[in-house]
């Protein structure tokens, strides 16, 4: 597949631009949150609108009367970023065709929202607003649970997670589900562009985001993005957890294009073991025992799986060039 | 004044009618999502985006609270959005119908009334827009196709002015699919009377970039009482404006209508209060029951958000006994929602007509003449303690 370069903004250069999100915000020591939000909204060369769903960006960043945002945000409930996005985009449509608004004010519409109004509350809207072909940027920062309600199970929480809503007891082990798979599920919606991230692989997460605000249409980038609170890591180790989720394949960083080509755009040199990533979180410590051997070994089929599953359709998609 | 005006007459349904309002006011955004019986409303306005006949943008929905939450964007976007609903559609908006109104959003919303499941009924009642009423909307209730198309109209000045959301209810298929003559106005005088809207009609559009905003954060305890007080005060600026609103849509067109509307009330004994088409057969009713010589007439409201305690109270304060009529009951055992505001209303009164209050014509049951006369007659009966009663509140067709 013949990958086209996008012109590359150096790094330096965007860490010039005024910061979108200010300090001053209420998020948790050592969050990677920000950084998500400021390297994804610093990457746009035009002014950006952004909506958020309810969830720990919008709880911290909004206690009226401060504000965090240096750049028009907007919130109304849970479900409904996409929607709410939408309506946002017809509307700039609409006021520019009928005058209300100059031509050359050329605008881009962003949400930024959890996994919890993502994956699960917000799927509905996400898909509607996919297949209509709205023209905005939806990124998912993936904290695998319901984090600003203190660690609930989500559709995006790894096999065999720690959760209150998920617990580990004397007869259940964690949630006994898998992960949902949303970047697929976006990808199937034959969108221009969806994608992994993490804000430690910065560069990669700059072009993608770069790419995904210059397609014409939904773009989708899912974001991982490491919970000191609900996974109990130390502060300082987000983007450790972020370099081991990427090195052990439990977050492969791939993107589609409309759905057909599929590139994975790291590939580890060498795969680690999944249990590097699950050591130094709280929630997974119960992976560790001897008596939950099984639960490790099904999560690294999962992950292994997966894995393999891009490979082949990266190699599948790929026009040979 | 009308005779100056060239009107065009036609044969409309209640659908194609609030599609014909909707297509002069030529909304910024309509975003909206078939349910019956509005269902057509939303098809004539999708064929007159087909047919280049506006320039709004229209968003095909996926649920109800969608084509809400996509209103309310484009709301705070600075745009004047639209959207029509009904029943299971409605409620499924429930959530943003609050946000909508605590935002001060000017939303105007059609809703063609009807039953709310199980079991799933596809007819008129008013349980679906009661369930709405405390969530700071503006309510108009229409009688007939007509007075539903000048609603519409009046909806986008009065959701405008007060910066408030506006719902235009209309009886199912007695209005939505009812084919009725009406006077529609000319588009021009439409146009002038609704004005463009611009930007900063909502005063802090998101879509102002010179000037950034946050909109819909949180807030603690310290500040929740004040955003929910400056709402409860727009509420109670409301009905100024919408009396300001008919006032120049009476001058502009000759037709006067007024929150509430007295029919041979003046010198009644009886009478009974009733929202949407049904009264006109209530009319029918008290029509023949004064030629039998039964003072009996009618309160016809129209404004039920914010509710005109006053005026109601003024309407029915002489009368020995008023005939409540609830097209939805509020299943707590102390009477529908009307009877309850009636209630309210008469409180203060320091001589109160006996009030009673009769559940009718649920799931599109038709309210016939006759049920009207003996639910007046009942009242009278009631007054004058030839009949009992074993609660405030009775179903007026049931079978037992």
């Amino acid at each position: 597949m013949a990958v086209k370069k996008r012109p590359v903004v150096g790094v330096s250069e965007l860490l010039q631009r005024p910061a979108p999100l200010a300090q001053g915000h209420r998020m948790c020591s050592g969050c990677s949150l920000p950084i998500v939000v400021n390297l994804a909204l610093r990457s746009a060369d035009t002014p950006v609108v952004v909506a958020s769903p309810t969830g720990c960006l919008e709880i911290t960043t909004s206690v009226y009367p401060h504000s965090a945002w240096n750049v028009p945000w907007f919130h109304s409930a849970f479900e409904n970023a996409a929607s709410t996005i939408s309506g946002i985009e017809g509307a700039y449509k609409a006021l520019v065709r009928k005058g209300k608004l100059p031509q050359e004010q050329r605008i881009k519409f962003v949400v930024i929202g959890g996994d919890g109004g993502t994956y699960d509350i917000g799927i509905q809207a996400l898909s509607g607003a996919a297949e209509r072909g709205h023209d905005f940027v939806y990124i998912c920062t993936n904290n695998e649970g319901y984090q600003n309600t203190g660690n609930q199970r989500s559709g995006a929480t790894t096999f065999a997670g720690q959760a209150t809503t998920s617990p580990v007891g004397k007869v259940h082990r964690g949630k006994e589900q898998k992960r949902k798979n949303l970047t697929f599920i976006m990808a199937a919606h034959e969108i221009p562009y969806a994608a992994q991230a993490t804000p430690f692989h910065f560069r990669d997460f700059i072009a993608k985001m770069r790419k995904a605000l210059s397609v014409e249409g939904p773009a989708f980038l899912n974001v991982y993005q490491p919970c000191v609170s609900g996974w109990r890591f130390e502060a300082d180790q987000a983007f450790e957890m972020c370099q081991l989720a990427v090195q052990t394949c439990l977050w492969p960083l791939y993107a589609v294009e409309d759905g057909r080509r599929w590139r994975i755009t790291h590939k580890p040199a060498k795969k680690k073991p999944l249990e590097e990533w699950v050591k130094p979180q709280g929630r997974l410590r119960h992976l560790l025992r001897s008596e939950n051997r099984d639960l490790l070994e099904e999560l690294q089929r999962q992950v292994d799986e997966e894995w393999e599953f891009l490979l082949r359709m990266e190699r599948a998609t790929s026009d040979g060039a | 004044m009308t005779q100056a005006l060239s009107l065009r007459i036609a044969a409309m349904t209640g659908n194609r009618v609030v599609a014909e309002a909707m297509r002069q006011v030529n909304p910024d955004l309509v975003a909206a999502y078939p349910i019956t019986p509005q269902t057509e409303a939303v098809e004539y306005f999708a064929q007159m985006v087909a047919d280049g006949r506006v320039l709004t943008e229209f968003i095909p929905v996926e649920s109800e609270h969608s084509s809400m939450s996509a209103c309310i964007g484009a709301a705070v976007s600075g745009a004047r959005a639209m959207t029509t609903t009904s029943s299971q559609g409605l409620a499924l908006m429930w959530e943003m119908l609050y946000i909508a109104s605590s935002l001060r959003l000017p939303i105007v919303m059609y809703v063609g009334n009807r039953a709310l499941n199980s079991p799933l009924n596809i007819h008129c009642d008013h349980t679906d827009s009661m369930g709405a009423r405390d969530a700071g909307w503006i309510q108009i209730y229409s009688e007939d196709c007509q007075e539903l198309y000048h609603n519409i109209i009046m909806a986008v000045p009065i959701a405008e002015r007060a910066l408030l959301p506006v719902m235009i209810c209309a009886d199912g298929f007695t209005l939505t699919h009812t084919m009725e003559r009406v006077e529609l106005l000319p588009d021009e005088v439409v146009r002038q009377f609704v004005g463009e809207g611009d930007l900063h009609t909502f005063p802090y559009p998101l879509l102002d970039l010179d000037h950034p905003v946050m909109l819909g954060p949180n807030a603690l305890p310290d500040y929740l009482t004040e955003h929910r007080y400056s709402l409860h005060v727009a509420v109670e600026a409301a009905p100024e404006i919408v009396r300001q609103v008919e006032e120049e849509f009476a001058a502009l067109t000759g037709r006067t209508y007024g929150s509430l509307e007295a029919y041979r009330l003046e010198d009644a004994d009886y009478g009974a209060v009733v929202l949407g088409s049904s009264v006109t057969n209530l009319k029918a009713a008290v029509d023949s029951l004064r030629e039998e010589g039964f003072k009996v007439g009618v309160l016809k409201l129209r404004l039920f958000r914010p509710f005109p305690a006053q005026e109601v109270a003024q309407a029915l304060a002489p009368l020995k006994g008023v005939a409540v009529f609830d097209r939805a009951d509020s299943m707590d055992g102390a009477g529908g929602p009307l009877y309850k505001d009636i209630c309210t209303a008469l409180f203060d009164l320091p001589r109160r007509p006996f009030l009673h209050d009769f559940i009718y014509s649920l799931g599109g049951r038709d309210l016939f003449v006759e049920d009207a006369t003996r639910a007046l007659e009942r009242i009278r009966a009631l007054v004058e303690k030839r009949e009992g009663r074993q609660a405030v509140s009775e179903y007026l067709q049931v079978r037992e």
